[in-house]
């Protein structure tokens, strides 16, 4: 056990950068995937084009190609980010928002249609209809999909390891080369970390999912 | 029309897999030029690891497949360089020839696993021999000491002579090697910046992201190879780090064995000929002195 003492801080601060990297990347996320869910769903076309767009190229791109694009792609146009661990944080909330944008949109599209109208005939404009009716009700059902999306953003996180970012994986690699010995407490201290972030989020979300549930 | 056609097609594809058959005689034939002698008849105490690969007439070995002029993986699937050519002797001596080498890549992380497990007979990867290393794997050799050096853009813009010149400076390593711990122990005013591979490090250094690349001078040696417009060494090792062959621990045998194949190498000038066809062609120099090999 004396290895794992030896080792605190590292492990420590690396389990704080996965942890950062997560919620930073997810509060962003949550905000731009909710800005796009209302674009795809808005009667101007351009914007339902453009998100669309956005969703079909960022859902489709595997988040390593992301990564690299932000970390070595921008110079070549003369752009970098002012840190690596920001550059992460930019990379995982593009990438994620478009998950969140689909299932919010999923959301939106389960709430009758009668609301929608019902807000209408009352004067609402599209924006307050959205803000007002049917988002709050969308939240509600994408609950369970929106923890998935959390949860393998959480995951997700690991990749900021190749790209210079000292999260818990970068700790994993640097820990696990120099206690050739000492390999499985190594993996097994790293697989905790995620899970102290993991767990408590799965119990959170069903905690969550039961208090907003609508009784139909 | 259609069945000419396809005719025409079906030739020109015989054509072309026969000047592809073709060009790899002639591969064959270089490679046979400078293939290591196979020991004829050999002869192993009974029960021992060498007598067991010797009638199983293969062995495995791991070796890394990123690592130009050490374990290298070409286009046909086959890795080079001079860790390989290391293994080929070695197995020569056990009466196996190079196609009955079974190639096995071990990555700097999992190569204590795969000797733990039985799963490579022995590995010879640019494997520094260590301390900790030693707890859970034995050594034989080292057949090589490379050095930690630094490598830079061309022209060298920050002046850069020694590690002590890298503070405040961003230097790049690879996460979990020792060079970049070797940083993070002595040189701390330097900033480090750690990816899983070199090619990043030198990507970034290419962007100006970072001012300098630090690991083996062997690995820096392949980076300035693949853009010798682009970055220079500085040529001026400030560590040691002895290559061994990494075996299961405890096989005191097949360690002697080892070492002994070793030095009958640095003798004879095989070992001198494997480094000028593999690490050497790529630096221009000459091999180097043998190291000496440590019976510990």
């Amino acid at each position: 056990m004396g290895f794992l003492t030896d080792n605190a801080d590292l492990l420590w601060s690396a389990f704080l950068t996965t942890l950062s990297l997560a919620v930073t990347s997810g509060v962003c996320a949550l905000v731009l995937g909710t800005v796009l869910a209302g674009m795809r769903v808005s009667p101007v076309p351009p914007l339902r084009g453009l998100a669309t767009f956005y969703v079909e190229v960022f859902r489709n791109t595997p988040l390593t190609v992301v990564f690299f694009f932000l970390v070595f792609g921008i110079v070549q146009i003369d752009l970098s980010f002012p840190s690596r661990f920001i550059a992460a944080v930019a990379a995982l909330s593009l990438y994620t928002a478009a998950f969140v944008c689909e299932a919010l949109r999923s959301g939106i599209n389960a709430v009758p249609p009668g609301q929608a109208e019902a807000a209408r005939a009352l004067g609402l404009d599209f924006g307050q209809s959205l803000r007002t009716i049917v988002l709050p009700q969308a939240f509600r059902t994408v609950v369970p999909p929106l923890g998935n999306v959390w949860i393998a953003l959480a995951k997700n996180t690991s990749i900021a390891a190749g790209f210079a970012v000292t999260d818990l994986t970068a700790a994993l690699q640097r820990l696990s080369n120099a206690n050739a010995d000492q390999l499985l407490l190594v993996f097994a201290a790293i697989v905790a970390g995620y899970l102290v972030i993991t767990l408590p989020s799965a119990w959170a979300i069903r905690v969550i999912e039961k208090r907003v549930a609508i009784v139909r | 029309m259609r069945s000419t056609r396809k005719l025409a097609a079906f030739a020109a594809l015989g054509l072309t897999l026969a000047a592809c058959s073709s060009e790899a005689g002639n591969q064959a034939e270089e490679e046979a030029a400078s293939a290591p002698t196979v020991a004829e008849e050999v002869d192993f105490p009974e029960g021992s690891t060498m007598a067991e690969l010797a009638g199983a007439g293969s062995i495995t070995v791991g070796t890394k497949y990123d690592q130009p002029g050490f374990g290298l993986l070409n286009p046909d699937g086959v890795p080079e360089g001079f860790d390989v050519e290391i293994a080929k002797i070695i197995a020569g001596e056990l009466g196996i020839a190079p196609e009955d080498i079974e190639w096995t890549e071990t990555v700097s992380a999992n190569r204590e696993p795969f000797i733990q497990n039985g799963q490579v007979d022995m590995v010879v990867a640019t494997y520094t021999i260590n301390d900790t290393r030693k707890q859970v794997v034995d050594f034989a050799g080292p057949y090589y000491i490379a050095g930690q050096d630094i490598m830079v853009a061309a022209g060298n813009p920050e002046g850069i002579q020694g590690p002590d010149d890298l503070a405040g400076k961003t230097v790049c390593s690879v996460e979990g090697s020792t060079p970049a711990q070797n940083i993070r122990d002595n040189y701390p005013e330097a900033n480090l910046v750690t990816y899983d591979v070199y090619s990043k490090c030198a990507d970034d250094l290419a962007n100006g992201n970072v001012q300098a690349v630090t690991t083996d001078n062997v690995i820096l040696t392949g980076l300035v190879a693949g853009n010798p417009e682009g970055f220079e060494l500085v040529g001026n090792p400030f560590t040691e780090e002895p290559y061994g062959i990494g075996m299961a621990k405890g096989d005191d045998e097949f360690r002697d064995f080892i070492n002994d194949v070793l030095e009958e190498s640095f003798e004879d000038g095989r070992w001198a000929d494997a480094w000028d066809r593999t690490a050497g062609a790529i630096t221009g120099e000459e091999a180097p002195e043998p190291p000496t090999v440590d019976r510990y």
